[in-house]
């Protein structure tokens, strides 16, 4: 929230001095290496996007050229399972079933389920943590946030045994297991926010004799709508890259979300060469989602990482 | 670690308190007029189950893993300090510390500095929100994905890169495959993850100053660089110290590149801690090694966090 206010209110600050001041060799410089970094952050996408659309036959015939002598969208209808096994052995696959839209189905369950769970139960947590009086809640949140430091591996291998005895494993329930109902970042983050708004509105809804419930879900939510979104994506966007723990447990075609199945076609594959135009296809369709996020809530997510940034 | 034992017992009290019928007459009267213990448990009932189900638990029972010979398979047996003293003559462990702590400098180190450079661009160039949301795309994508489109550009044989340099006449380079080279490559190509975010991150700082602390030193005739060194730098102290300690913490716990692009090879040269610590529990099934050896990894970063918190601290106080 504070950061919000100087986003919008230093462009014409800027705009105003970019207007008295003549480009200078400095400026010439600086904007050059911006394009630089440009370009590096966007090359690798371009060159995984360029790999995709080459047919597999001319992977070493094409591996210098910057656009592909014969493009083709095979290898996306083999890495999605759109072709049968002949053609997908055909075009350069082993023959191991890929099913990037199932993957991708998974993934999509995988984070919507934590980031809607997660999300509410810290929202409801952090609310109680900064409004409501109980005994023992600064100690209880102490330790909770304790957590913070420990490293996931430590929790990790226990909660493994744990989702094994509970006979989860392979299970989407037993992948969102840990994450469903809290972190402690998040509670932190909620608890944060709630903590400077003033009680008046509270106050008001009390006085009309709404009770705790009426209050939270009327009043404290929609108010709590800006970092009830930040941290929503941010849980989305964690969930999405999570990769060792989906590894261990969502092990099963049925369960594999995609960074999994990533990592499972990249051992797959049969010949001494891995199949990289399949993977650089499998790779695109990683990414879509998050470009499609990005393009729909780009502003948002940047502001986003400004605001966890100042805490 | 202390802390935990004394946690154990404020959860369940936390937990039986309000819902078991009030022993004594005064507790429902103050309740009453506080009038939240009952409807504050229900508002935090899923985050202490969830903490105490997968975080809580969880850390009890690896401590006492610690001390045992626990496999996947089987009977734990207590074996005292066993595991521990195992660990600290373990070549091997102190071989992923190593590689570990090579891993973390280079990717901090550089990540730092260039995300420092572009934030530094960006505040006295532009506030152009499609920028920033570009060089956030490589942070936003899966690290699985980063590693196999890196492995792919920078492969011995077809990588483009090699290509590149095959066009210069430079031989071909096994960014991966070389043993000297590998954790290097692997740390370089988390930095391309991650100076977009921290930018970011440092951008958002620097707008924090305030911008009449330029305005009023250019008119004073400094040029950019006593600006970033007299203005800038001093005064993003506490957000710089705040993004060091988060990426160093961070950066100790790769594991999702190493697995895809080198899997700790050539040779053990980037077998990182947490791959070694994951090898020796679903590799080796030694559960009870594994997770001694995340404990001693537990150590080491809360002793990092610890100091770094203390410099982030005295640079807050030197600020107001």
């Amino acid at each position: 929230m504070e950061v919000a206010m100087p986003t919008t209110s230093t462009p014409t600050t800027a705009r105003g001095r970019r207007a008295r001041r003549r480009p200078s060799w400095g400026r010439v410089v600086g904007w050059v290496a911006l394009v630089v970094a440009l370009l590096v952050t966007l090359f690798p996408f371009y060159w995984m996007v360029r790999s995709a659309l080459t047919p597999n036959a001319d992977v070493v015939g094409d591996a210098g050229r910057l656009w592909p002598s014969h493009p083709t969208i095979i290898n996306f209808a083999r890495v999605l399972g759109l072709v049968s096994t002949a053609e997908a052995q055909a075009a350069g696959g082993s023959g191991a079933s890929i099913q990037f839209g199932l993957y991708l189905w998974n993934s999509v369950c995988y984070c919507a389920l934590i980031g809607f769970c997660q999300t509410l139960c810290c929202t409801m947590g952090g609310y109680a943590f900064a409004r409501l009086s109980f005994r023992g809640r600064g100690l209880i949140f102490n330790i909770l946030v304790a957590a913070l430091m420990v490293p996931g591996i430590f929790t990790l291998l226990p909660n493994f045994v744990l989702v094994r005895d509970l006979g989860l494993l392979g299970t989407i329930w037993g992948m969102v297991a840990p994450s469903l109902l809290m972190t402690p970042f998040a509670l932190f983050f909620m608890r944060q926010f709630f903590l400077p708004i003033p009680r008046d509105v509270e106050e008001a809804a009390m006085l009309d004799g709404a009770g705790q419930f009426t209050i939270f879900w009327r009043v404290v939510l929609p108010m709590a709508r800006g970092p009830l979104i930040t941290i929503g994506l941010i849980t989305l966007v964690w969930a999405w890259k999570d990769f060792l723990w989906p590894l261990l447990i969502g092990r099963d075609e049925t369960t594999r979300t995609v960074t999994v199945a990533l990592g499972v076609y990249l051992q797959q594959s049969p010949n001494r060469q891995p199949d990289w135009t399949g993977l650089m296809a499998a790779s695109t369709v990683s990414v879509v989602p998050v470009v499609i996020l990005l393009a729909f809530l780009g502003r948002r997510i940047v502001e986003s990482i400004n605001f966890t940034g100042i805490k | 670690m202390t802390g935990w034992g004394k946690s154990r017992g404020a959860i369940t009290d936390g937990l039986s308190q309000p819902v078991g019928p009030a022993p004594r007459p005064p507790r429902p009267l103050r309740r009453h007029r506080r009038g939240d213990g009952r409807v504050a448990l229900i508002f935090i009932a899923p985050i202490l189950v969830g903490f105490a189900v997968f975080y809580l638990y969880p850390t009890v029972r690896g401590l006492w893993w610690s001390f045992t010979d626990f496999s996947l398979i089987g009977q734990a047996n207590f074996v005292g300090l066993d595991n521990y003293a195992a660990a600290l003559r373990d070549f091997e462990f102190w071989n992923s510390m190593r590689v570990t702590l090579c891993y973390v400098i280079l990717n901090v180190g550089s990540q730092t500095v260039l995300a420092l450079l572009l934030a530094t661009l960006m505040h006295r160039l532009t506030r152009s929100v499609i920028l920033r949301t570009t060089l956030l795309l490589p942070w936003l994508v899966p690290n699985v994905t980063v590693g196999l489109v890196w492995l792919w550009l920078l492969d011995a044989d077809l990588g483009f890169v090699n290509r590149l340099l095959g066009s210069m006449d430079l031989g071909p380079v096994g960014f991966f495959t070389n043993p000297s080279l590998g954790i290097m490559t692997v740390s370089l190509v988390n930095t391309w993850a991650y100076t977009g975010y921290n930018a970011l991150l440092l951008y958002a700082g620097m707008l924090q100053i305030p911008p009449d602390l330029y305005e009023s030193a250019a008119i004073d005739g400094a040029g950019e660089w006593k600006l970033f060194s007299r203005i800038t730098l001093p005064l993003l102290r506490p957000v710089l110290a705040l993004v060091l300690v988060v990426s160093l913490i961070g950066s100790f716990q790769i594991f999702d590149t190493v697995a895809v692009t080198t899997k700790g090879g050539p040779v053990n040269a980037t077998r990182v801690i947490y791959y070694y610590i994951y090898q020796q529990a679903f590799t080796y099934f030694h559960l009870g090694y594994a997770a001694t050896m995340a404990i001693l990894l537990v150590l080491v970063l809360g002793v990092l966090t610890f100091v770094q918190l203390r410099l982030l601290r005295a640079s807050e106080s030197q600020l107001a």
